[in-house]
């Protein structure tokens, strides 16, 4: 209508003929045509790609696929190794992870906590922690008030149950025995991050996550700064048969002047042993005929060592206070159990390092687990820490996804570093602090130890805090 | 096309005279030289088309522009929930919906809204912007077909596009134009009934003047120098006052404040500086 009161008006239907083309038809036809063939012929493309199909690489690409704001995204796993296959044994396998409630949470997500629950695992519902050079003890969850602490889980039944869920998500593909030749992220959010594997095959994603663990090349790639340093320690494990079968429900961890010894239940009559060691001490361990290292195991559960008097008289200092403010001045110690035999062939060790890389993100790349950060295992908080990563990374991309934004937005790649740094930062340098609290047997270090973790014990706000930190509550929004 | 409505009103003797003056109120209204446009300044389009290369670098001087997208989007998504829109698809929030951005400079705002499923049309008075917002959209393929820019200004596009859209926004847009007015009455007649319009803008308070020109422009440099003129902003209650004018009752109004250090925009009640408004068309029976 109004075209043609123009023409009336103006008599002039060439000029509007000529104005219309000016401004309608050239933008009519919508946008650029684009001529994608070139890229597509040399680089597969995806939304997503994950390098390092490890639990925590393949825990991430179950929660991607099974978010809905995410599940039009096509993603691609890369595994340097062969395709793992389960096959369920009797004999438990010594690498065990030791699960928070929010790890548990986010497996009982995706779907896997069902296959984990089918098959076996075990649930710590007390944690009593103690010093060996005074009478120094913590314990956690004394009255089974709260829910259990931990549940302890072996590696292979773990990425089974994970692996068992991702193979009905038809947007992931997994490729193994994928060497990763060449990568080059991308420096503008306009542009792909690009793969190519040793035998040639290339692959471009608008965003990189780097699940490859401690030595990960897409760090290496990114040239972030990598904080590490070792502790000239090595953690060994191995599966424990208990001299008589009891109600297996505590984790029990004693400190030791060469480092702490951890015992995670697996069944009555069965738990898991993690003792970290000095390097040659731990190599001697791994010599010795089995009994022999029983014996070293029993010893390091019950030798009771000389106690320093001015250490003795301040915890008694203390004790008296902590009355005189009725307050808890010590539970009633639980006796640790013994041990009787080692699961044949159970044994090995690793070495423990350090290590935390200063960022996390860049332009269309992310890093999680231990990628990003290895602690100390004398928390049980690694393998955590990593999945605590894979639930705030997941939530952060379903909010970019609704939001309009480009998988590689900064915006919501720097919330994901600034909320897991958060977390992630203070545990790790706590765990590292304790670690070295507790490697010392001078008096007035044992002294301040000892009561600071009665103290602890004493004051239930601090305490359920630091439960609260260690399952994962807190710092995730 | 006030003088429309004014035009209307005389009494109308003769056929001839009705021709005569509609030819010359038309030719007013439609006159297609940039610099007489009532609603746009030639030195704001001007001044924006000189960033046009800058315009998507997401750490440069446009960087607050862009920081400000996840609250526009999360506006825009949550005022069409709260208008009864339900989402069918949890990653294309916005399928099925006909947007017009109107202002839509580099395409800072159309991208996402097109890539959260909506059916973009980006409207600007500078070609320069338009081609860069082209360009950029280019380089995502699955843009294609979701947006459509075009180089125009409200009051030229609005009357060949009566009631085509559900929902409007005009984003950091309004504080840059001359004849408000106009432009929201333009704006309004291309909306359906029953459509939402979005606007964000700067409010008329000295705070606003302290934050969004001394602070932004020439102490912390987060804008170029020139980008707002104080005596262009509106206060909520004067838009309020406009678009119920032209039939459109406010759902909501917010706060939002900018945290340059972090780079960050957050909801605040107050809207002394910047806020966003969410306005709904009335359906005829009402």
């Amino acid at each position: 209508m109004a075209t043609f009161m123009k023409m009336v008006a103006n008599g002039d239907i060439l000029s509007i003929a000529l104005k219309k083309y000016k401004c309608f038809i050239p933008n009519g036809s919508i946008l650029v045509s684009r001529d994608y063939s070139i890229s597509a012929k040399n680089h597969e493309n995806y939304d997503i790609i994950i390098t390092g199909g490890g639990m925590v690489g393949t825990t991430l690409a179950c929660a991607l696929a099974n978010n809905r704001k995410l599940e039009c995204k096509k993603i691609l796993l890369l595994e340097s190794g062969r395709q793992f296959e389960y096959k369920f044994e009797e004999k438990y396998s010594n690498r065990v992870v030791a699960l928070n409630q929010q790890t548990r949470t986010l497996f009982s997500s995706i779907g896997a906590w069902q296959h984990i629950k089918a098959t076996r695992y075990c649930t710590v519902q007390k944690m009593q922690v103690w010093d060996a050079c005074s009478d120094a003890m913590i314990v956690f969850n004394e009255d089974y008030l709260t829910k259990e602490i931990a549940y302890i889980v072996e590696n292979d039944l773990l990425l089974h149950a994970v692996n068992k869920q991702l193979t009905d998500k038809e947007n992931v593909n997994v490729i193994y025995n994928s060497k990763i030749e060449n990568i080059k992220l991308p420096k503008t959010l306009e542009e792909n991050a690009q793969i190519q594997l040793q035998d040639g095959t290339k692959y471009k994603a608008k965003l990189l996550i780097g699940a490859d663990g401690v030595n990960s090349l897409v760090r290496q790639t990114m040239g972030t700064q990598y904080v590490k340093w070792d502790y000239n320690q090595m953690a060994i494990v191995a599966t424990l048969k208990l001299s008589e079968p009891t109600e297996n429900i505590v984790a029990w961890q004693r400190f030791l002047p060469a480092g702490p010894i951890a015992l995670l239940p697996l069944t009555n009559c069965l738990s898991s042993l993690v003792w970290s060691l000095p390097t040659t001490e731990a190599k001697r361990l791994l010599k010795v005929s089995e009994e022999e290292f029983v014996d070293d195991i029993n010893n390091a559960l019950w030798k009771v060592y000389p106690k320093d008097g001015i250490v003795e008289s301040g915890m008694r200092a203390l004790q008296q206070l902590l009355e005189g403010l009725s307050l808890q001045t010590g539970v009633i110690k639980q006796l640790q159990p013994s041990v009787s035999a080692i699961i044949e062939g159970s044994r090995a060790a690793f070495p423990l390092q350090f290590g935390h890389s200063v960022s996390y993100v860049q332009t269309g790349t992310v890093l999680v687990g231990d990628a990003a950060h290895r602690v100390h295992p004398l928390a049980g908080q690694g393998v955590n820490l990593g999945f605590g990563d894979v639930t705030v990374l997941v939530q952060l991309l379903a909010e970019a996804v609704v939001n309009g934004a480009p998988l590689g937005d900064m915006t919501y790649l720097r919330k994901y570093e600034t909320l897991r740094q958060r977390y992630n930062v203070p545990m790790m340098f706590t765990i590292d602090a304790l670690h070295r609290l507790y490697k010392g047997t001078a008096a007035p270090i044992v002294l301040a130890r000892s009561l600071g973790l009665q103290l602890t014990n004493a004051i239930p706000v601090i305490k359920k805090a630091l439960i609260e930190h260690a399952s994962g509550q807190i710092g995730n929004r | 096309m006030r003088t429309i409505k004014s035009l209307s009103l005389r009494p109308m003797s003769t056929g001839f005279t009705l021709r005569n003056r509609l030819s010359e109120q038309i030719q007013e209204i439609t006159k297609c030289d940039p610099p007489k446009k009532p609603t746009v300044d030639p030195a704001t389009v001007e001044h924006h088309s000189k960033l046009s290369n800058k315009w998507w670098n997401v750490n440069g001087e446009l960087r607050a522009l862009h920081a400000l997208n996840p609250l526009r989007v999360q506006f825009v998504r949550d005022g069409l929930a709260n208008v009864g829109f339900k989402v069918e698809c949890p990653y294309l929030p916005l399928k099925g919906i006909k947007i017009l951005d109107v202002g839509c400079g580099g395409g800072v705002l159309s991208e996402p809204l097109a890539r959260i499923g909506a059916d973009v049309t980006g409207i600007d008075a500078s070609s320069e912007l338009i081609t860069a917002a082209k360009e950029h959209a280019a380089l995502d393929p699955s843009l294609d077909g979701k947006l459509n820019y075009i180089e125009t200004v409200i009051e030229d596009y609005a009357p060949d596009n009566k009631e085509t859209f559900n929902v409007i926004v005009a984003s950091e847009v309004i504080e840059h134009v001359n004849d408000k007015e106009l432009f929201l009455k333009c704006c309004i007649s291309t909306m359906k009934p029953g459509g939402s319009i979005f606007l964000t803008t700067l409010n008329k308070t000295l705070p606003s003047w302290l934050g969004g020109i001394i602070a932004a422009e020439n102490v912390l440099k987060l804008v170029p120098k020139g980008t707002h003129d104080w005596n262009k902003f509106i206060t909520p209650a004067e838009m309020q006052s406009l678009l119920e004018t032209y039939g459109c009752k406010t759902k909501l109004i917010h706060g939002m404040f900018y945290n340059p250090l972090r780079n960050e925009w957050f909801w605040m009640t107050s809207t002394a500086i910047n806020y966003a408004l969410h306005a709904v068309k009335r359906k005829r029976q009402e």
